[in-house]
């Protein structure tokens, strides 16, 4: 699902107008222009201001207040480990700085070889099963260093 | 053909049990039987998902938690049959975390299939909006307001007073907009409502249409709930197939339609106005109030704005009487909440009980103390603008009063346990760290004062100047509370406060000086 596809205006052109009907279309053509490339592309920006009569000032202010909204392609796999009250109290902060200095990279960062984006997130509502975390979309609980690792393995093939 | 119950909310999935429900299928294939899997939401029972129950002769008999290991055994032993087994739980509803419960709200979730009309009827749903296209608008609203409903959503309004208002203005177009937004930590009833039951909402928001003479609503979902918002878009394409949703809701002629949206990453899209902005397609910026939404909402037309808990508490309302619901609970909280136990805690889930049960009865009775083991220290009641209270306030009631009272607050219900490990200083600063990322930016008090917060609570911690620099944060807490535009910044300074107030030792950062034996 994080995977990025290539630029491709006609696709992005059809994907704006199924949606720019809808009351308030900005976030929803947002979400779509992104679920299909990966991330939003400068590109896209004259494109989504023109069928919603804006300015790709206002529209680049739009996808900067929210956090989903990507203007970077991210890498192939997207881990959001939630860092808010409930997954600290099962010690989720020291499980996801161990596994971030494992792969050597900050929150919001992507591993060197493309492989993982690390995200944090506060609350996916799995605070019963803490700490958590969606793995491209895929929610996970009760996680411990060793899941974590077993999923870098995974992702890399090892 | 036997059937089979299977949770697919998030957090059951998070546990695995869309593995063990392919092991099922593969198990039962493997041996040439039959089985019929019904993928239900979740009882909430979350320390023992994933969980399976089998229909027999006397009744679901349930099991769990189960790992992939079990399974085979389990048809060893003639799971089918509901046999014996280690893990066998009986009937689920004798577990005395059930059998104590008041389930009004959460009636029917993780029993019925989700997208099952007939299912949904036959546990009672849309008695509620039957009687109330039999009622006069004002007839309903006030039906709502004799329940004492206040909105679960956090601040508590009385939300038939919130009806009443859009009823009684003239326009051309009103809406009900359910939020969804539920960003507490430690809150997850919404999501669980949504995903196990949620032709409820959409009873309750089509009562509300009716209400008010609204005639279209939206449900503003945050993206981390991508499930919930899958289940939910079906629902609405199923009740719009079976004449509940429409342009003539059970042929009663009066039109009411329902569209979903999509958050994207913002907390502060939970706060009413800014999740206005945001369904109109704009940066979620905090509006000044007054106007109200309820005058002044969505695209500048009348707005009933209300959380998933209130909406989906009016079906039952309607159908058993305003009078029936504020039967239950204390002072001025009527009828139940459903509590989210969560965190360090050995039996988190849902527990709906009337207002009023003690935070000592739900940390200690039904969640069984701490999952870690050690000592319980502290707990935040009501999300990251919630109070931290230690044990010895352990008996304060569940009461919108009651915790305002102790400088704290109810919040969505959302209750999260800490073991003696926690540090407050850090939960603290953590709650301006919070603030900061999350805040919309509009005022001063709350844009530049959570950044500074955070430099003050380092400098704490770090033993800095600790008298000059707890007068500093007093003074930010003072400010921020009275000037912030809105909540976000005006209630960060309550779990700093109460952190401080309830656990002083923690902020003593000074090296101790060493004792002098005798
Ligand atoms: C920062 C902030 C976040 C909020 N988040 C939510 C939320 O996620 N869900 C919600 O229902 N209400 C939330 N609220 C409360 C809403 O502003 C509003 O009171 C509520 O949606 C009204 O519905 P109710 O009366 O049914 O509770 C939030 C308020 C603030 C200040
Ligand atoms: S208090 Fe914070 S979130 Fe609320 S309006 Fe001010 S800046 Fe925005
Ligand atoms: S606090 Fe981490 S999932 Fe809710």
């Amino acid at each position: 699902m994080p995977r990025s596809t290539s630029w491709d205006g006609t696709r992005a052109s059809e994907i704006i107008a199924a949606q720019a009907s809808l009351d308030g279309a900005a976030l929803p053509i947002l979400h779509v222009l992104q679920d299909e490339f990966g991330y939003i592309a400068d590109e896209a920006l004259p494109l989504v201001a023109d069928a919603l009569n804006l300015s790709r000032a206002e529209i680049h202010g739009i996808i900067t207040f929210y956090h989903d909204f990507r203007q970077e392609p991210a890498g192939q796999h997207v881990l959001k480990l939630c860092r808010a009250e409930a997954c600290q109290s099962m010690g989720g902060n020291k499980v996801a700085e161990a596994f971030l200095a494992l792969l050597g990279i900050g929150w919001g960062e992507t591993t060197p070889d493309g492989c993982l984006t690390v995200e944090g997130v506060y609350c996916l509502g799995l605070c019963a099963c803490a700490p958590a975390a969606l793995y491209d979309g895929e929610p996970l609980g009760r996680l411990g260093s060793d899941a974590l690792v077993g999923l870098v393995q995974e992702v890399r093939g090892l | 053909m036997t059937r089979v119950f299977i949770s697919a909310d998030a957090a059951s999935l998070a546990l695995g049990s869309r593995r063990i429900h392919a092991l099922v299928l593969q198990e039962a294939s493997r041996r040439g039987v039959e089985v019929d899997i019904v993928t239900t939401g979740s009882r909430g029972l979350f320390w023992l998902e994933p969980l399976v129950e089998v229909e027999t002769p006397e009744g679901r008999i349930a099991y769990g938690p189960l790992e992939p290991t079990d399974i085979s055994g389990l048809f060893d032993a003639g799971f089918l049959d509901g046999p014996p087994h280690p893990l066998r739980l009986g009937h689920i509803e004798e577990q005395p975390y059930l059998a104590k419960q008041t389930r009004l709200t959460f009636a029917r979730c993780g029993i019925v299939d989700p997208l099952s009309l007939d299912d949904y009827r036959a546990h009672g749903g849309y008695a509620g909006l039957q009687g109330a296209l039999l009622l006069a608008p004002q007839v309903i609203v006030d039906e709502v307001r004799l329940s004492g409903l206040r909105g679960r959503g956090g601040a508590g309004f009385p939300t038939g007073i919130k009806w009443d208002t859009v009823l009684n203005v003239e326009a051309d177009q009103k809406y009900i907009v359910c939020n969804a937004d539920e960003g507490d930590s430690g809150t997850f009833a919404d999501r669980l409502l949504m995903e196990g039951d949620p032709f409820t909402l959409i009873e309750g928001m089509t009562i509300a249409g009716l209400a008010v003479g609204a005639t279209k609503g939206f449900i503003y979902i945050r993206s981390e709930y991508l499930h919930a918002y899958r289940t939910v878009n079906r629902a609405i394409e199923i009740a719009t197939a079976g004449g509940y949703l429409g342009s003539s809701i059970c042929g009663s002629g009066r039109a009411f339609t329902l569209e979903t949206r999509l958050g994207a990453g913002a907390y502060i899209c939970g706060e009413e106005t800014s999740l206005l902005e945001s369904l109109e397609g704009k940066r979620g910026m905090v509006r000044a109030k007054p106007p109200l939404p309820a005058l002044r909402g969505l695209f500048g037309k009348p707005t009933v704005v209300n959380n998933v808990l209130s909406l989906a508490s009016v079906p039952w309302i309607l159908a058993h009487g305003g009078k029936a619901y504020a039967e239950f609970g204390m002072g001025r909280s009527r009828g139940t909440l459903p509590v989210q136990l969560a965190g360090n805690v050995k039996r988190g889930g849902i527990i709906e009980l009337a207002f009023g049960t003690t935070l000592r009865e739900i940390i200690e009775e039904f969640g069984g103390g701490t999952a870690t083991g050690r000592p319980f220290r502290a707990v935040q009641v009501g999300g990251p603008l919630g109070a931290y209270l230690p044990a010895s306030m352990l008996d304060l009631p569940l009461d919108y009063e009651a915790l305002a009272s102790a400088k704290g607050l109810l919040g969505h219900g959302g209750i999260v346990v800490f073991d003696d490990s926690v540090d407050l200083s850090q939960q603290a600063r953590f709650a301006f760290e919070f603030c900061a990322a999350e805040s919309c930016g509009k005022c001063t008090p709350c844009r530049v004062g959570a950044v500074r917060g955070v430099e003050v609570m380092d400098r704490i911690i770090a033993g800095i100047e600790p008298e000059k620099n707890f007068e500093v944060l007093e003074d930010l807490c003072t400010l921020m509370t009275d000037a912030s535009l809105c909540a976000m910044g005006g209630l960060t300074p309550v779990p700093v406060m109460s952190a401080l107030t309830h656990f002083p030792e923690d902020f003593d950062k000074l090296p101790r000086l060493s004792v002098v034996a005798e």
